[in-house]
């Protein structure tokens, strides 16, 4: 078994997050774990991007191959279609927020951008924002597009839920909660 | 069950701490810094380890460049102890001059000197090849392929450094420091006694005392050479095809070895695996002798090719980047090597059909270099001629759209050096822009040039209290001794400024800029406001 996840998104989204948690519930599962990320000057305000590869054997390059991605999980939808190449072709999926960030003068049209997704074999597109901000708070975003492509994983989504609860926990209760809530949204949309 | 997961960069902390350091040096530099970060993060559960009379000489510091964070280390091996330093790529340029002496004195506590190079550029000014420089110096430099071999190297790196009296860089490249993997570690060692190196004359560089010891580094060089030909990994297979790989190549290669072979009746490539440098060169001769080609996989420059090409007894062709069969710039990939390696690319999606501008970086939402830069801009606006340096760090990017505000960004302190020049020759309007931890790191001398020879110049001191771009570390002096620094230096006092870097400041501050730039001498302007991210960082402290 191996599972390759592409994590796009802009600096401060959280997308390095998920990946952490993601990669911690790998663990406990027994997994190996490879794990590659940018940091320095690409972080502010730019792309962000990490690769995460979960396997049943040793995982030897630590970044993805082009065409060897199983899902894109993209907190952004233009950082979505950036990284079409690394996707399989017979099973990759995009899971993508549908909220673009548009802080550079050469976005294109988001129409066009949502529009390109919805072209793509397999893919999800949803309001994590509008949804995280139901379950109490934006910044929760990032978790329910982890709820939305939870079943796809090789993970249960209890062992998700068990690391959103031990990576928010230092942030009290009520974040929790939200990340929790933000999750289960995202599942219910998708992910069930 | 896996111990721990680490990035490169902290697999090599831990390892240093395992290896019973007493000190550790640094100087923030993407993709190094997380190194002392991780040190920092874990000194007092080390101390905890320590009896109570260690507990009190072990240190792990930022300095105010690479130089002086060598220099320290090398005072630690003269008295017995082990020492780490570590640093970006480029860092090692300001440290040259301690590193390459550093290859002919009597190392007594090891030294390891970590170095992390930036194939890609990810946030670094070029793709310096750290290997070259440790040849250069004579130094003997280790290679690893992943975080438990980069663990393990760190405590391999100190005893070899300790028998053979010789400093021992450890190279790595971003996605080796970056990358996150499980590691196993070993029992820790305990620090080293404090003992002085009884032969003072070769730590005396003086032309009678380093002539033999030039002599006896020729020597020890070719046992370098030959320890790590004996390390170095040779498996003959098919003849078609000799791999030589070093560092994080080896993955790339690996991830598509299977492929290879299920292309060619299940047959492996012949493969030698290099770790160590100088280079041997008798297993390269043995597989070049049994396969009909051979492709070279390095990150960074063509090190490991330029030096065997044409080499051989009979023609061979050799593949690689200078062959233009891996590109000569950039990072390796699993991709690149796959194609290298003459396997067709897998089955990806096609990418997107409408065009996607890359997303430039840019400041945090009010970050006070914008108010700065607005500042500047506003001051310059009615001039006809000006020149704006800038320097390294979150500051250059106000080379960029919406600010286009500097011209220039080279290494590490040259913003205020190049001001000066140009202004020497007639430059009007020669402004420098620096951020308080730069300014520290290679500015100051700069400066005292400056004011040495009089020169026209109006230097900007962006002081955000922090090196910023790489994740708000300490400066190594407090903001608030900034003015009595600079005009110890030799600043007039009427010609410092200190102002407040915010947009509700704006038209003092751009007065004050306009003012400054009248005047016929060297003017220093301090723009102070607190970095974000540090803030941010306090805060959660
Ligand atoms: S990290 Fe600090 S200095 Fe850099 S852009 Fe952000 S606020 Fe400005």
């Amino acid at each position: 078994m191996n599972y390759n996840i592409i994590l796009a998104g802009v600096g401060g989204q959280g997308g390095l997050s998920v990946s952490v948690l993601i990669a911690n519930a790998a663990l406990t599962a027994g997994f190996q774990v490879k794990q590659s990320e940018v940091h320095g000057m690409s972080q502010r305000g730019g792309e962000v991007v990490a690769h995460l590869r979960i396997a049943d054997y040793e995982i030897q390059s630590p970044t993805i191959p082009k065409g060897a991605a199983d899902l894109i999980l993209a907190f952004e939808p233009l950082e979505a279609l950036r990284y079409l190449p690394w996707l399989s072709a017979s099973r990759g999926m995009v899971v993508s927020s549908l909220t673009p960030i548009r802080n550079f003068s050469a976005y294109p049209d988001t129409a066009e951008v949502v529009a390109e997704i919805k072209n793509l074999p397999n893919y999800r597109i949803l309001d994590a924002e509008t949804i995280a901000r139901q379950a109490g708070n934006v910044k929760a975003a990032n978790i329910c597009l982890l709820g939305a492509a939870a079943d796809l994983l090789p993970l249960k989504a209890d062992s998700l839920r068990k690391q959103i609860e031990l990576y928010f926990s230092a942030k009290g209760e009520a974040m929790v909660m939200a990340n929790l809530k933000a999750f289960d949204e995202g599942r219910n949309k998708y992910g069930a | 069950m896996p111990d721990f997961v680490f990035s490169g960069d902290e697999a090599i902390a831990r390892g240093a701490i395992d290896s019973g350091v007493s000190a550790a040096f640094a100087y923030p530099g993407t993709p190094s810094t997380e190194i002392m970060e991780f040190l920092q993060a874990h000194w007092d559960e080390y101390k905890a380890t320590l009896s109570d009379e260690e507990r009190a000489f072990v240190v792990a510091q930022w300095c105010s460049n690479e130089k002086t964070a060598y220099e320290a280390a090398l005072g630690v091996s003269f008295v017995g102890r082990r020492a780490m330093v570590s640093m970006k790529h480029v860092g090692l340029n300001v440290a040259m001059d301690p590193f390459i002496n550093s290859a002919l004195v009597k190392i007594n506590g090891g030294l390891v000197i970590v170095v992390a190079d930036d194939p890609g550029m990810f946030s670094s000014q070029n793709e310096q090849d750290s290997r070259i420089l440790a040849d250069f110096a004579h130094i003997p430099c280790f290679e690893p392929s992943d975080q438990q071999e980069a663990y393990a190297m760190v405590r391999d790196a100190f005893a070899y450094s300790e028998i053979h009296e010789i400093p021992v860089l450890l190279r790595i490249t971003t996605r080796l420091a970056h990358a996150r993997a499980q590691i196993q570690v070993s029992p820790g060692m305990a620090p080293r006694a404090l003992k002085k190196c009884s032969d003072p004359t070769a730590w005396t560089l003086m032309p009678g005392f380093a002539r033999p010891r030039w002599r006896l580094l020729l020597k020890k060089y070719e046992r370098f050479r030959a320890d790590g030909e004996e390390l170095a990994k040779l498996e003959l297979r098919d003849k078609a095809l000799g791999v030589i790989t070093c560092g994080i190549g080896l993955k790339y290669y690996l991830e598509n070895e299977d492929d290879w072979a299920a292309l060619h009746g299940d047959k492996r490539p012949s493969h030698l695996h290099i770790d160590r440098y100088p280079l041997g060169r008798d297993k390269i001769q043995d597989l070049s002798n049994y396969v009909s080609k051979i492709l070279v996989i390095e990150e960074g420059y063509p090190y490991i090719e330029r030096e065997i090409v044409g080499t051989f007894d009979a023609p061979l062709p050799v593949l690689g980047k200078l062959s233009g069969d891996l590109s000569l710039s950039g990072e390796l990939t699993a991709d690149s090597v796959r194609l290298a390696l003459g396997l067709a690319p897998l089955e990806a999606l096609a990418a997107s059909s409408i065009e996607l501008p890359s997303r430039p970086p840019q400041f945090c939402q009010g970050c006070p270099h914008g108010d700065s830069f607005n500042a500047l801009k506003a001051a310059l606006q009615d001039e006809a001629e000006f020149l704006t340096t800038s320097d390294i760090g979150c500051y250059a990017l106000a080379a960029l759209p919406p600010y286009n505000a500097v011209e220039s960004c080279v290494d590490m302190g040259a913003s205020i050096g190049m001001a000066r020049g140009a202004s020497c020759v007639g430059q009007k309007n020669a402004v420098a822009v620096i951020g308080d931890s730069t300014f520290y790191h290679s500015g100051m001398t700069n400066l005292l040039d400056a004011v040495a020879h009089r020169s026209k110049l109006t230097l900007l001191i962006l002081d955000n209290s922090t090196t910023g771009m790489t994740g708000a570390q300490p400066t190594i002096s407090p903001g608030s001794r900034m003015k009595t620094l600079i005009e110890g230096l030799g600043v007039e006092a009427a010609h410092i400024r200190e102002l407040e870097a915010h947009r509700k400041s704006h038209d003092i501050n751009v007065a004050a800029i306009r003012e400054e730039l009248t005047y016929d001498g060297v003017s220093v302007i301090i723009l102070k406001r607190e970095c974000l991210e540090y803030l941010k960082k306090v805060r959660q402290q």
